[in-house]
């Protein structure tokens, strides 16, 4: 991990492990804040924050903290940083704040940050947890800000309030309502799939034994890593 | 009774968790695959969010009267953890039976964001304490509904060879998930 490119694990998150699409985190927040592009955005970039500082700090902590209470000191340091976002925006972007309403909250539970508290930042250094933080927030962002375009454009006629479909024919609304979020979702991924068919080692740099989720893993069932391969 | 009846139906049908409010969708696209284990996840699920309910709900009465009302986030989500691993304790010593089916269900749940996700809408919409029980029991149930609908279509699914290579895996259940979700509609507005 050491000799690892600082550039190589900075962009990780864009496209090779994108959190959303590839490793299958964080899905709630991604189906739920996209229904506008500004309003993924604005969920991407809290998110975002609160995984570039609580992956900076973990990874500084990452001796202190015994093995056996490693997850409700994950969860304590993040939920310290999602409140931190949480005063921010409602100062700040109060009208972000009513979009995004109960999710800006439930950071605390997405399970990107975790997943890369445990999958990163605990087993590397401290610029490299900043530059994976980074990446994957990144990633994460861009996602939702796809989906989010999207859904808008077919919903509304719009992008970022900006009339584009709009003058030539009416939205579909359905498309900002929740089986519109499921399917665009479901689209974008059997997309992504399309494209990485071929390159198979794409999938299977990211192993079992790497994943967050391993301890409470019943069957790996559901899981994107074992069940496309 | 009638009050609690209504929130309960509102929350298995017009704002069912996963369906029509995207909380727990994790649990609902991992562990969907067979019946046996989503009926163990919808049932764990409801014991731990009526139990956190009961909890959190005081406990937000104790902050508002410190005016510490922002540490919300932090202590629900401490709360929740704790519970969830008494709970686990508790059962390991004296529900061996119910422990054997539960158990491996329950660390999944401290992530869940249904469950945080329950009991901070509660405190939100301003209930009381008995409405915020029911609302919890209803949430719960909501989502155990949606696990055993979608296990059965997952069921159907098994045979993925007839699926196009790209949508294999969790594309075609999102997809299935939004045919759900379009059909849970038509529930709303059932009761404004």
């Amino acid at each position: 991990m050491e000799n690892k490119n600082k550039v190589s694990i900075l962009t990780n998150g864009l496209i090779k492990e994108n959190p959303v699409l590839v490793l299958v985190l964080g899905t709630c927040p991604t189906l739920a804040t996209t229904t506008s592009l500004v309003n993924g955005f604005g969920m991407g970039i809290s998110a975002t924050a609160v995984l570039i500082c609580s992956n900076i700090v973990i990874s500084l902590l990452r001796k202190i903290i015994p093995d056996n209470v490693r997850i409700p000191c994950y969860i304590t340091v993040i939920a310290g940083f999602v409140t931190i976002v949480q005063l921010i925006v409602k100062a700040f972007a109060p009208a972000l704040d009513e979009s995004l309403g109960l999710y800006l909250p439930l950071i605390v539970v997405n399970c990107i940050i975790l997943g890369r508290a445990e999958m990163f930042a605990n087993k590397n250094s401290v610029v490299d947890s900043a530059l994976d933080g980074i990446g994957m927030g990144l990633g994460f962002t861009l996602t939702l800000c796809v989906m989010g375009s999207i859904r808008e454009l077919i919903g509304a006629g719009t992008i970022a309030g900006f009339p584009v479909l709009s003058r030539i024919m009416p939205g579909m609304s359905v498309m900002t309502l929740v089986p519109g979020g499921f399917a665009v979702y479901s689209f974008i991924m059997a997309f992504v799939h399309y494209m990485t068919e071929d390159k198979s080692k794409i999938r299977n740099s990211f192993g079992c034994s790497d994943c967050a989720m391993q301890d409470n893993c019943v069957d790996g069932s559901g899981c994107a890593n074992k069940e496309v391969a | 009774m009638g009050k609690y009846l209504i929130i309960i139906v509102s929350m298995v049908l017009v704002n069912n968790y996963p369906l029509a409010q995207f909380l727990g969708i994790c649990p609902f696209l991992g562990v969907s695959k067979d019946k046996d284990s989503a009926t163990g996840m919808g049932i764990a699920v409801t014991f731990v969010m009526v139990l956190a309910t009961a909890v959190t709900w005081p406990i937000q009465q104790l902050l508002n009267k410190f005016g510490i009302g922002y540490m919300q986030t932090v202590v629900f989500i401490l709360v929740i953890a704790a519970l969830v691993q008494l709970i686990e304790m508790f059962m390991k010593k004296n529900m061996v039976g119910l422990y054997k089916s539960l158990g491996v269900y329950l660390p999944l749940i401290t992530t869940n964001c249904a469950v945080l996700g329950v009991c901070i809408s509660n405190i939100d919409s301003g209930l009381n304490y008995l409405e915020a029980l029911f609302n919890a029991f209803g949430a719960g149930v909501g989502f155990l509904f949606a696990m055993l609908l979608m296990a059965g279509v997952r069921s159907k699914l098994e045979d993925q060879s007839r699926i196009p290579k790209s949508f294999r895996g969790v594309p075609i259940v999102l997809l299935a998930a939004a045919i759900m979700s379009l059909s849970f509609m038509g529930f709303s507005g059932m009761f404004s």
